[in-house]
């Protein structure tokens, strides 16, 4: 098993004529992800060249592309202006799982993006993630396939980059993975720490997983709280962050809202208390999650 | 974007809100200028991208041309929190009765705007959210339907009894609101927002942080960009779309995201070393990116050993081996350069690099390990 994407998964590209959005489609496909639509506006009609002479049809909204695809997740490389617009037309479009990559969408944008997604039942992952990637099965996103094996431990990170650092290391070793997921980065996220976890719990083939955090805000002690009551395979923590400068206060409100600082140290201490075994480096990651299957 | 008081009270006064005149001076002669044109007391204040601007003395009152003169001396060229106050703003001094504190941010929890406020406000406002929590009120705006009468309403009448007072706190919650919305803001904060001994609810005190991916939109409030409020590094590294925080130690890093680029330098103190900044180059895959970041490291002379750790993902390997190579042919680099390379399209990078004369590691602790240890040698 899986979780997020998966066999059943028939992907449409927001986006897939762009720099990014072109060669990641590319990529996906290489990995074997069923790309079975392409969405441009103004290029309807047109058809995106994939590896080996396949094509995948390009419509001017996601809507036509559902209705002649059957598409049920999209993955959305538009730019920032615009991009929050491209999620709500996914969502309205009853696409089920939009992975949104894109850097730098105005935050208020994601507010109503987020509410309509709720409203909707639809699931947003991201922005300003690496996306999602369930090992030998399906890739959306940006997470490099060579790097993954199919296994039994999930994956879950803040991180793009760093998720990376971690998994190859986990593959190295030969500790393969049931899905990796990257939640992204921005301040207002669609899927948290909890919502995969629940996910993981939920899988079956699951049998360990990594968690991996940064400073900031309070979701890693949400996380790790619900662990603690919730969870009964292992997790193993890693938090980056534990040089950083103290970051932008903002203003007292901030610091009224979340009632913590967010310091690495103080998500290590969630961590510890709650069973989950901290990892120094991300090198480390693979000992401790080893340990924990062999357990 | 964190923008000064004076500028938040610009923005504050477009959209309504009652807020006393003042007027910017740069040097203790400007000061007293506006002062006597304003008459009676003034209050002479730092302008700073920081809090804690009062307990550190930057807020004077004034009752006498000689009193701001002595004041706009002091505070002007003052440090606080880092930052040195190169501006005053000088108000005339209200006749308070009650100071009560409003403020509205993105919440991450709720995911939407959410109002803060508190009839105690004042410089303590956080020590009354620790103390007495029932004292804090809060809301959350539903983005789909904006702020509703009711619910500034609501929001009123925890900060006042007299409907006289509940109606202009209501009318100055929403225009707070328009404002947050209009200008794209992540956070507005006033504290005070006072009631005059004559019964007038006015913001005496403003602060307020921009969303910067939502600058684009607001080409005017650009303008509010204090440059001397960062350091030339920083000012760089935005204009070139990087994200730089200048550190004290010699180990120069530059890493493709913020999570790995903190790991290396959590890294870097593992092994033994000091990192000289936090760099990330970012989520794309531009040659001219690392050269400008090439050219900031370059710029701190603490910097002993360049630490280049990129994990391709949407940043692609071979382009940043290009700006490597672009970067030493058009700078002068003279720290020695360690670079690690792996991920998306890592063969053609490491070919590109291999052309150059540079070798890469492919595991991150073995280019840190060697990192440290040029930097203690060197």
């Amino acid at each position: 098993m899986a979780i997020l994407v998966g066999d059943d998964t028939r992907l449409v590209v927001q986006g897939i004529t762009g720099r990014d959005g072109s060669f990641h489609t590319l990529q996906m496909m290489e990995y074997g992800t069923a790309v079975v639509a392409g969405v441009t506006p103004g290029k309807g009609g047109q058809t995106f060249e994939g590896p080996d002479g396949a094509g995948v049809p390009i419509f001017n909204s996601v809507d036509e592309a559902v209705a002649e695809t059957g598409a049920n997740t999209s993955v959305v490389y538009v730019p920032p202006a615009f991009a929050a617009s491209a999620i709500e037309e996914a969502v309205d479009a009853e696409i089920s799982l939009v992975v949104a990559i894109t850097e730098g969408i105005p935050v208020q944008d994601m507010a109503r993006a987020h509410a309509f997604a709720r409203d909707h039942g639809a699931r947003v992952l991201g922005p300003n993630c690496p996306g999602v990637i369930s090992p030998g099965k399906a890739k959306v996103g940006i997470i490099p396939g060579n790097i993954v094996t199919p296994g039994p431990v999930g994956v879950i990170s803040r991180s793009g980059t760093l998720t990376y650092e971690a998994v190859v290391h986990l593959t190295n070793a030969g500790v393969g993975q049931t899905t990796c997921v990257g939640i992204g980065g921005d301040t207002l996220i669609g899927t948290n720490f909890v919502d995969v976890l629940e996910a993981f719990a939920d899988d079956g083939d699951t049998e360990a997983i990594v968690m991996i955090g940064e400073i900031g805000g309070t979701d890693e002690q949400e996380a790790a709280q619900w662990v603690q009551e919730n969870l009964d395979i292992p997790v193993v923590g890693f938090i980056a962050g534990q040089t950083a400068p103290p970051g932008r206060r903002m203003g007292h409100a901030g610091a009224i809202i979340s009632g913590s600082s967010g310091t690495a140290e103080e998500k290590m201490k969630a961590f510890e208390e709650s069973g989950i075994a901290v990892a120094k480096r991300p090198v480390d990651i693979v000992g401790l999650i080893q340990s924990a299957l062999s357990a | 974007m964190d923008i000064h008081e004076y500028q938040a009270k610009e923005i504050l006064r477009a959209s309504g809100i009652p807020v006393p005149p003042g007027e910017i001076a740069t040097t203790p002669d400007e000061a007293v200028a506006i002062a006597e044109a304003y008459g009676g007391t003034v209050v002479v204040k730092a302008q700073v991208h920081s809090g804690g601007r009062g307990k550190a003395g930057g807020v004077k009152l004034a009752a006498t041309t000689s009193e701001v003169r002595e004041h706009a001396e002091n505070i002007l060229g003052m440090t606080i929190s880092g930052f040195t106050v190169g501006k005053v703003l000088v108000t005339p001094a209200e006749d308070i009765d009650t100071e009560a504190y409003v403020g509205v941010l993105i919440d991450r929890k709720a995911q939407a705007a959410t109002f803060i406020v508190s009839a105690e406000g004042g410089i303590d406002i956080e020590e009354v959210a620790h103390s007495d929590p029932d004292a804090i009120h809060r809301l959350t705006v539903d983005p789909r339907y904006g702020l509703m009468r009711h619910q500034a309403y609501g929001l009123a009448n925890s900060l006042y009894e007299d409907p006289a007072l509940v109606k202009q706190a209501a009318k100055i919650i929403h225009q707070l609101y328009a404002a947050f919305t209009s200008s794209g803001a992540s956070m507005i904060e006033i504290n005070p927002l006072i009631v005059t001994v004559a019964g007038e609810v006015k913001a005496i005190d403003a602060k307020m942080s921009l969303d910067d991916s939502e600058l684009f939109r607001h080409p005017a409030l650009l303008e509010y960009r204090d440059l001397s409020a960062e350091p030339a590094a920083e000012t760089k590294a935005r204009e070139a779309n990087l994200s730089y925080v200048k550190l004290d130690g010699n180990v120069g890093c530059c890493v493709n995201g913020a999570g790995l680029a903190m790991a290396t330098m959590d890294l870097v103190k593992y092994y033994g070393g000091e990192p000289a900044n936090f760099l990330d180059i970012g989520g794309s895959s531009d040659p001219e990116k690392v050269i400008s970041a090439l050219e900031i490291i370059t710029s701190d002379s603490n910097v002993k050993v360049i630490l280049i750790n990129i994990f391709g993902g949407i940043t692609r390997c071979d382009d940043v081996a290009r700006g490597i190579v672009e970067a030493t042919t058009r700078i002068d680099i003279e720290p020695p350069i360690v670079i690690r390379l792996t991920g998306t399209n890592d063969k053609e990078g490491l070919a590109i690099l291999a052309e150059a004369g540079f070798s890469a590691f492919s595991s991150m602790d073995d280019v840190v390990e060697r990192g440290v240890e040029m930097a203690k040698a060197g």
